[in-house]
């Protein structure tokens, strides 16, 4: 079958470029792809084309090679007939074939579990509402449901959970999400100012600011019709952007995790981390969480040597401090006894799923963009290492966290020991033209995982759709598959060791 | 009288403990802490505010925080403070010591099956078992008591004038190791319960009191407060015994007893998983019965 074989660094491609295939043929080469373990499916969405059809791209990513293969199909709008569903042979393209169903009433037969994904505002059904989701029953006298959410105790957002339990154990975990309706994706081309999409894109969930800002800040220059001259500046301080806020967000889950299970002394030692980590973003660009640092072409923020010399010193304290709080963690009895053999997910399921990010690689499963899809500094400066856990439990995703707290800090200091401010990085471009009927896609290692965003244009050059896609996409799945067969007192440090988005997963 | 001393005694030991727990952890964490009397200002607050009804629930709601206070209440009566006496003393009333809480804590289970929330319905399972588990610790170290001692009440237990060997207070001691430990389970702390965590799935005392609000639930709380006092001073009146045997001697030790151990554990330590609270509530069971079996030796011992 003919691919469209591009890499995470090469610049857009023209829609009239990506091979156009009929589904029979779709279906069984992907179907074959994805049967191998190191390919696994990046985005897959439906994009209206004038006329009356829907062009159907999908993105496959190889990790071996690290190629990125884009395919596509075409479905006539009011097309009755039903095409054969991937997700009957393949997990972790639920979401995928969820959405295009949702949102375009195209159906899938053979869909296992055929349910609404996140209930957008121009779905194709409007009838279809949270009032009637389909739950998951099981019938029994021995079995009880509870039902948590989706209006949580502290400041957590709505999502509904529902547990089938027999006794304290957990047979079933359903998540139902989709409460905000946020039309993200509707915005982005409701606007034509360049400024406001990459407001848009800090805002899709506000812990991966700098992820979801820098994949799509990519994908935008991608697309530029003038080739961008290439700043080793900027680059540098976009990966020590992104690998700031992976200390701060592994660090508040550290601390998270303690609170959960009533360890004080973890918990506040970790918070008091975490805002150093966070401030020291804030005294760099004013905002705590980045916002603001991340603009096409370019950046307000260009590091000078006082403020390298700031975060050179903040991180390298928080690298000690944090170690120590980790040891302890390890050390602890108590604490191991929560943790280990708690909420396991095996290699087979997470590759099942499609797992991604940190919660994939504390199962085994070695996928990580900043080794098989490397962009900017993560190719020229760093050669990153991937850290991997085999347990797959919570223990295995904490030790996670705590060894990625201690790399980020290290890329951060190798990145900026050598840094040159004079080699000042250029303003941002808000003006920047793009190329007509393109494609183009921003892949980025956010510390929750595979961020990415496809961005299309239409014939003037404007942006015509932007497909986000968040890590937790993948992931919610692999918490429902951690707590079966656990006790139902240990899904919140279940639920906090793999720590999802809801609004990633609410667009 | 100094009965009346006895019960302002206890009183001030109910509301001093939550005072010196919260101030213990914020000291461990570095932080400054919240004022002394905060928890009785919240309470406050509560007493002052009206109450909300689920359509779901009967009279029997309404009617669980008033039982659950008075009989924390009425228990509180028979511990004496020291060389004082107990407001309320009969043959007998070590039994209906434990059994007048018992019926505090039958009605809360049963409220909270009332409500009809799922939560609530896993609360009471979790809170009928840790009851039922932790009753034969408590029939048998006020079985030792007895044993050692002769009498079948507090007041007649705690005034009776013994010789105190090292054998006896070794004993005792070991006692009040386990009436404290026995605190941490009725009173729901770390590390069977966390009275802090906002996580309804991993609460058993908390999450029975969930549908609770204004004066109902400052009553289930200053019920708490009576209850865990109660134990302090047991545990108290224990240590001091073959020391010195003052009221007060015993009445800041009973604060601290309580109050640093679940302040220090909560600090340092996680709490344990659900299914492993079972193992260290009949660890105390198992400790309980050899300390009864050491009473029955020392007593035997004593009359040959």
């Amino acid at each position: 079958m003919k691919y469209h074989i591009t890499t995470n660094q090469a610049a857009s491609v023209a829609l009239s470029d990506i091979p156009v295939v009929d589904y029979a043929e779709f279906y069984h080469d992907v179907d074959e792809k994805l049967r191998n373990d190191e390919v696994h499916i990046g985005h897959y969405f439906a994009h209206p084309e004038k006329g009356e059809q829907l062009r159907m791209i999908c993105l496959l990513l190889n990790d071996k090679t690290g190629q990125i293969l884009i395919t596509s199909y075409v479905v006539a709008y009011y097309d009755e007939c039903e095409l054969p569903s991937l997700t009957a042979r393949h997990a972790e393209v639920h979401p995928f074939e969820r959405e295009i169903t949702e949102r375009y009433g195209i159906r899938f037969s053979d869909m296992p579990w055929a349910k609404p994904l996140r209930f957008p505002f121009d779905r194709f059904d409007k009838r279809s509402s949270m009032d009637n989701y389909p739950f998951y029953t099981m019938e029994g006298s021995t079995l009880h449901e509870v039902n948590v959410g989706p209006i949580h105790a502290g400041i957590i957002e709505p999502g509904a959970f529902r547990f089938i339990c027999n006794g304290e154990r957990v047979l079933h975990l359903e998540i139902a999400l989709g409460y905000q309706h946020r039309g993200v994706e509707h915005a982005f081309t409701a606007t034509r100012n360049r400024l406001r999409q990459m407001l848009l894109s800090e805002s899709i969930a506000g812990d991966s600011a700098i992820a979801h800002s820098t994949a799509f800040a990519e994908a935008l220059e991608k697309l530029a019709t003038t080739p961008q001259p290439k700043s080793k500046n900027l680059e540098i301080e976009r990966v020590v952007a992104l690998e700031l806020e992976r200390m701060a967000m592994q660090i508040a889950d550290t601390g998270a995790l303690s609170m959960d299970i009533g360890y004080q002394l973890g918990q506040v030692a970790c918070e008091a981390l975490r805002t150093v980590v966070i401030n020291t973003t804030q005294a760099w660009c004013g905002n705590r969480f980045g916002k603001g640092l991340i603009r096409p072409a370019g950046t307000n923020f260009p590091l000078t040597e006082k403020k390298v010399a700031l975060i050179l010193n903040h991180v390298a304290d928080v690298r000690r401090r944090y170690h120590e709080v980790a040891e302890d963690l390890k050390s602890s009895p108590t604490i191991l006894a929560r943790f280990e053999q708690c909420g396991i997910v095996q290699r087979e399921d997470m590759v099942r799923i499609g797992g991604v990010g940190q919660a994939a690689r504390a199962g085994g499963l070695e996928r990580d963009l900043r080794t098989t899809h490397p962009w900017g500094a993560y190719r020229t400066e760093i050669r990153h290492e991937r850290i991997i856990e085999q347990a797959g439990d919570v223990m295995a995703r904490l030790l996670v966290r705590c060894r990625e707290v201690l790399q980020s800090a290290d890329y951060i200091k190798q990145l900026l020991t050598n840094f040159k401010p004079e080699a000042q990085s250029p303003k941002p471009d808000f003006a920047l033209k793009l190329k007509a009927e393109s494609l183009s896609f921003g892949l980025v290692e956010g510390w929750r995982g595979e961020t990415c965003h496809v961005v299309i244009t239409d014939s003037e050059g404007e942006i015509a759709a932007c497909r986000i896609k968040d890590p937790s996409l993948h992931n919610w799945l692999g918490l429902a598959l951690a707590v079966r067969g656990e006790g139902i007192s240990d899904f919140p440090i279940c639920n906090k060791s793999f720590n999802l988005s809801y609004c990633g997963h609410d667009l | 009288m100094l009965q009346i001393l006895n019960f302002i005694l206890l009183l001030l030991v109910a509301v001093s403990i939550p005072g010196v727990i919260n101030r213990t952890r914020a000291r461990l964490a570095g932080r400054l802490g919240i004022r002394f009397t905060q928890h009785l200002r919240n309470v406050g607050v509560l007493l002052r505010k009206g109450a909300v009804y689920s359509p779901t629930t009967t009279a029997l709601f309404r009617l669980t925080p008033a039982c659950y206070f008075g009989s924390a209440l009425v228990a509180l009566l028979f511990i004496p403070v020291g060389d004082l006496h107990a407001p309320l003393a009969f043959k007998g009333d070590l039994i209906c010591f434990a059994y007048t809480l018992a019926i505090g804590r039958f009605f809360l289970i049963l409220a909270a099956l009332d409500t009809g929330s799922s939560f609530e319905g896993m609360g009471a399972s979790r809170e009928a078992l840790y009851g039922a588990l932790v009753e034969p610790a408590l029939m048998l170290l006020f079985g030792t008591l007895a044993l050692l001692f002769g009498y079948t009440s507090f007041d007649d237990i705690f005034s009776a004038a013994r010789h105190f060997d090292v054998q006896l207070t070794i004993i005792l001691l070991l006692m009040a190791y386990l009436f404290v430990r026995l605190l941490f389970v009725e009173a729901g702390r770390v590390p069977v319960d966390d009275p802090r965590t906002h996580l309804e799935l991993t609460m058993i005392h908390e999450v029975m009191c969930l549908d609770y609000c204004g004066v109902d639930l400052a009553l289930i709380q200053m019920g708490g407060w009576l209850k865990s006092a109660a134990f302090a001073v047991v545990a108290a009146n224990a240590v001091a015994m073959p020391l010195g045997y003052h009221w007060w001697v015993v009445t800041p030790l009973a604060v601290l007893l309580a109050a640093l151990p679940i302040g220090v554990v909560e600090s340092s330590q996680a709490r344990n998983k659900l299914s492993r609270n079972t193992t260290f509530i009949l660890t105390i069971v198992a400790m309980a019965a050899i300390v009864f079996f050491m009473g029955y030796l020392i007593q035997q011992n004593i009359q040959i």
